[in-house]
Order: C-alpha cells, then sequence, then structure tokens
C-alpha cells in the first residue's frame, strides 16, 4: 500500500552551534511509511558511520521486506504482526551490521547509535527504539512523550532517585543504557499504537529535548502545524537559538487521513497472488 | 568533586571529600562523618554520590535532618546547601565550577553508553561498568571512577552545561498594534517565543521572538503577506521597529516596546 498520499513527512538535521560534525542521521520513505532517526556516538567520524548504518540498513531492508508481505498480519510463530517481527528482525541485523564494523576496523572501534524508528501502517504506528532518541505525539494540540529514554537519567527518574525538574540539572544526562552497535546482540523496545488523522509524530534526538522544553515544542507544532517543513526547521532554530550544545535532528510525520490495511478475502487473494 | 565542610558556631571543622557512593552520618563510630553529639542519632543520615550527583537521605533519625532551614526525608543536594545536625552544620560544595571548562565541555555533553543496563542496582554498592571500547570520549572512564568511589581528587570533572540558556534580558519586547479591521487599535505583547497571526485556511504567518530580534514567516494560504507594502519572501523576514504588516486583509504595525 502506498502511504505517500496518507501521511506527509517533513525533516530537518543540523550539526548545531558547536559541533563541526553531524553524527545524527535520518531516512524517510513516505510511501513504505517508514522514518528512521539515529544519533551515532564515537571517536573522529565512527558517529556518523555508525547512525548512517542504521538508517541505511533499516530503511533498505524494511523496504524490501515490506514489498512481499502484509505487516498488519499476524505472524503464527510470535502472535505479533507481521510488521513488529519484521522492523525488530532489521533493528538486529543494523546492530550486528554496526558491531562487526567497529570489530573489525579499528578507526571504528567502540562506536554506536542510539535509534528511533517508526513504521506507520493499518492505522497504527509501530515504534522501535534505543537509547535516548524520542518519539513525541501532538493530538489534539497536545504534546505526549511516547518512547521512554533508555538513560541512566531515566532510570533515576523512575526509582525515584530524580524528580523531573531536578533531572533538567543534572549532570549526566548523555550517558545511554542501551545503544546499537555496541553488543553483539541488543533487543529494542518496541510497541505499536494506534493513529488518528491529524496525528502529528515527532522524532528527535536529544539535540532538540535538551535544549527546547516539551512545552515550547508542543506550541510549535500547535502553531506551525500547517506548515511541516517550517515546523521542522522553526524547532531546529529553536533548539539552536537556546545554544545549539549538540547536533538537532527533528522528523514530522502527519496523518493526513485513515489508511486501514488490506483484510479478510481481499487480504487472502492478494496473499495468494504474491 | 564535591566535598562536605563540618562547621559548629560558623567555625569550620573540617573537609569532608565525598569518595565514596555511600557516606554515613551519624553518632556512633563506625559512619563516616562521626558527629559525636546528642543530638545526632547514631545512624543519622545517608549521602549517596552517584556520578557528580549527591543525594542525602535521613535514615529516620530522632532529631530528623534539616536542609538550609527545612526538615528533608530525602534531597537532591545542590551546590551550597547547608545540612543541619543539631549544633553542627555541613556545607555541601559540588563541582568546582568553571574551573576546567574549556574544550572537555562539548565532549562531556556526547552521548555516551553506559554498562551495565540496570543503573537502579548502583545504589545498593554494584560498581558501574565503563564501556571497554577505546576511543570514546574521555570523560566516560572518569564519570564511572566518581561512581565506583574510586577517589581521584587530582581528576577535574567539567562542570555541569548551564541550563538552556534564558531570553536575553536586554531584549527589548515587541508589539503588534491592528491599525485596521473590526479590533482597529487593540495591542498585542509578543512575549511568547511564537505568535501565530492570521486566519487558519486562508492566510497564516506566524512572529518568532529570537535573540537577534523578530522575524515573520509566511505559514499557510496562497498569498505570502506584505511587510511596507512589499509581499516577503518564503524564508523568514526580519521586522524593524515600526514595519507595517498586511496579512489576511488586516493591517497592524510592528513596534518595539522601550
Amino acid at each position: 500500500m502506498d502511504l505517500a498520499q496518507v501521511l506527509e513527512i517533513a525533516s530537518c538535521t543540523d550539526p548545531g552551534m558547536v559541533r563541526s560534525h553531524n553524527e545524527d542521521s535520518i531516512a524517510t520513505d513516505a510511501a513504505h511509511g517508514l522514518v528512521v532517526l539515529a544519533d551515532g556516538m564515537g571517536g573522529y567520524n565512527a558517529g556518523e558511520v555508525a547512525s548512517g548504518m542504521a538508517t541505511n540498513v533499516i530503511v533498505t531492508e524494511m523496504r524490501q521486506v515490506l514489498e512481499s508481505t502484509q505487516p498488519n498480519q499476524i505472524d503464527p510463530r510470535t502472535n505479533q504482526t507481521i510488521a513488529a517481527r519484521l522492523l525488530r528482525e532489521q533493528v538486529l541485523r543494523a546492530n550486528s551490521s554496526i558491531y562487526q564494523a567497529a570489530q573489525n576496523q579499528p578507526q571504528y572501534a567502540g562506536m554506536g547509535t542510539t535509534l528511533v524508528a517508526s513504521l506507520f501502517y493499518d492505522n497504527r504506528v509501530l515504534v522501535a527504539h534505543l537509547g535516548d532518541s524520542r518519539l513525541y505525539l501532538s493530538r489534539d494540540g497536545e504534546l505526549r512523550q511516547v518512547t521512554r529514554d533508555h538513560s541512566l537519567l531515566q532510570e533515576q527518574i523512575d526509582s525515584g532517585l530524580l524528580t523531573v525538574e531536578q533531572a533538567k540539572n543534572a549532570q549526566h544526562k548523555n550517558l545511554v543504557t542501551k545503544a546499537l552497535g555496541i553488543d553483539p546482540s541488543v533487543e529494542p523496545e518496541i510497541h505499536e499504537y494506534p493513529t488518528q488523522p491529524g496525528d502529528i509524530y515527532l522524532l528527535c534526538s536529544d539535540g532538540l529535548c535538551d535544549m527546547v522544553e516539551d512545552e515550547e515544542i508542543g506550541a510549535t507544532l500547535r502553531a506551525l502545524g500547517a506548515n511541516l517543513k517550517l515546523a521542522a526547521q522553526q524547532l531546529v532554530q529553536m533548539a539552536n537559538d537556546n545554544g545549539g550544545r549538540d547536533n538537532v535532528s527533528v522528523i514530522l510525520v502527519r496523518v493526513l487521513r485513515e489508511y486501514p490495511g488490506a483484510r479478510g478475502v481481499i487480504a487472502k487473494v492478494f496473499a495468494w497472488l504474491k | 568533586m564535591a566535598k562536605l565542610i563540618l562547621s559548629m558556631d560558623g567555625l569550620v571543622l573540617k573537609e569532608i571529600p565525598l569518595t565514596k557512593e555511600r557516606t554515613t552520618i551519624g553518632r556512633k563510630p563506625h559512619n563516616d562523618i562521626q558527629i559525636d553529639n546528642l543530638a545526632v542519632s547514631g545512624e543519622h543520615a545517608v549521602i549517596v554520590t552517584i556520578l557528580n550527583d549527591s543525594f542525602l537521605e535521613d535514615l529516620g533519625s530522632t532529631n530528623g535532618t534539616v536542609v538550609n532551614g527545612n526538615p528533608i526525608k530525602k534531597h537532591f543536594l545542590q551546590n551550597n546547601d547547608v545540612i543541619e545536625l543539631g549544633k553542627y552544620k555541613l556545607k555541601f560544595m559540588g563541582e568546582a565550577g568553571g574551573a576546567s571548562a574549556g574544550g572537555d565541555k562539548a565532549d562531556f555533553e556526547k552521548t555516551m553508553v553506559l554498562r551495565p543496563q540496570s543503573a537502579a542496582r548502583q545504589t545498593g554498592g554494584d560498581a558501574l561498568r565503563s564501556a571497554p571500547a577505546a576511543p570514546r570520549a574521555a570523560s566516560m572512564p572518569q564519570a564511572a571512577a566518581a561512581a565506583t568511589g574510586i577517589a581521584d581528587a587530582t581528576k577535574t570533572v567539567p562542570p555541569a552545561p548551564p541550563p538552556a540558556a534564558p531570553r536575553p534580558a536586554g531584549q527589548p519586547v515587541g508589539a503588534i498594534q491592528l491599525l485596521s479591521g473590526a479590533n482597529a487599535g487593540k495591542e498585542l505583547e509578543l512575549t511568547k517565543p511564537l505568535t501565530t497571526l492570521g486566519k487558519p485556511g486562508v492566510q497564516v504567518a506566524v512572529l518568532t521572538r529570537r535573540p537577534q530580534g523578530y522575524f515573520i514567516t509566511h505559514v499557510e494560504g496562497a498569498a505570502r503577506p506584505n511587510v511596507n507594502g512589499q509581499q516577503i519572501g518564503p524564508a523568514p523576514h526580519a521586522l524593524k521597529d515600526h514595519d507595517v504588516i498586511e496579512l489576511a486583509g488586516v493591517k497592524m504595525e510592528f513596534f518595539l516596546k522601550a
């Protein structure tokens, strides 16, 4: 199913005001309903390599497997949708690729990347994430954070050591507890949520949410929701105006109308024809 | 490294660096900081230090723990906090700010991986291991060292990044006064970072407040707004004092308040 008519996508990425390199990578494919954002880490240019590999592998491989499957069907082996299984597999594949490259080439040793990847299908959004890159949802003018960071800070908030207010002043915002390409195996956190026409989804690296308050992000999406491209640029600009200490990347996805997947007889015929 | 300064009646008794993950305070001799005073409970309080952050927790003491005049159960210590235990005072001094800034600052902000995955256990005495890989940012092993309690007074840890820069205080506030239409004469102060103007679906523009000043940008509609009779381009247009904006059939004047 071609989702290019259903999803409006705008993105923007910028090295920020301090860094010379942009270690973030983004990739979008409206036709397949796929958006991926990664924030790389590692010396020299290894961060860019890791995040670039992550977005590339996931988008290319997902595109291929989606061509020949009905993502909304249930996989009898895992009792999950095919989409969830496919996305997990491609994330694991990206993990091995990055890990192998880091093992084989000394200049890439220790590189890794955070990840947030969303697949839109059948009136739902599937999101896989690792680390502190986030997915937000702006629905009916209200912004909510969908993913929960895999970071030391988040764990301290969860265990009650820090309040959200105190966390804003903490010194170790940059320590993530999960990432892609660091270990030979990894388990991404994957969830699925129903979407509604009018929803705006925001994928961003920590360069945005560390520099711009959630309220301001929400206000920007409310004010500029009519012009997605401008909203994406405005968010990056706000991060830079506030100091822009890190690379900042945003992807905005607006759901224009419903997009139910093929079901029942049609789906069966379709599957049979394949 | 953070430290405590113990004093009584304004007299400094000693300085105690927070080198351990758990620093206990109490009257009994096995405490890390022993205060031999009857107002202090045997096991009075504990300070848990994780990376560069220290937390004070009262251990159910008889007379309680007071920070900056307020009784607390659990407290995230900030620079210059004063902990009161009976007649004794403990002043908390955080990292020496600014001294070691410079080049490490950006490095410290770099995203880094921390393992093992459950950091929640660290308060129970479990050491944090730094990821083994080589060329990760230099502050990683340093931060981990602080967490495991390996004291190294010579190491300087970069200071915390300052919170997001506030709007420059000296920047004049802009405002819009409507010149035509039903609400002519009305004034609107532009205090928010973003203010949208116009009719949704017809013509909408946004006024953004930035450190450099105010800008107007076209958001939606077939025609772009006019500034001083000239249609603006697709890019943000900088506004000058007394510029006249025409949008969705309404004229308005932009001006800066003194």
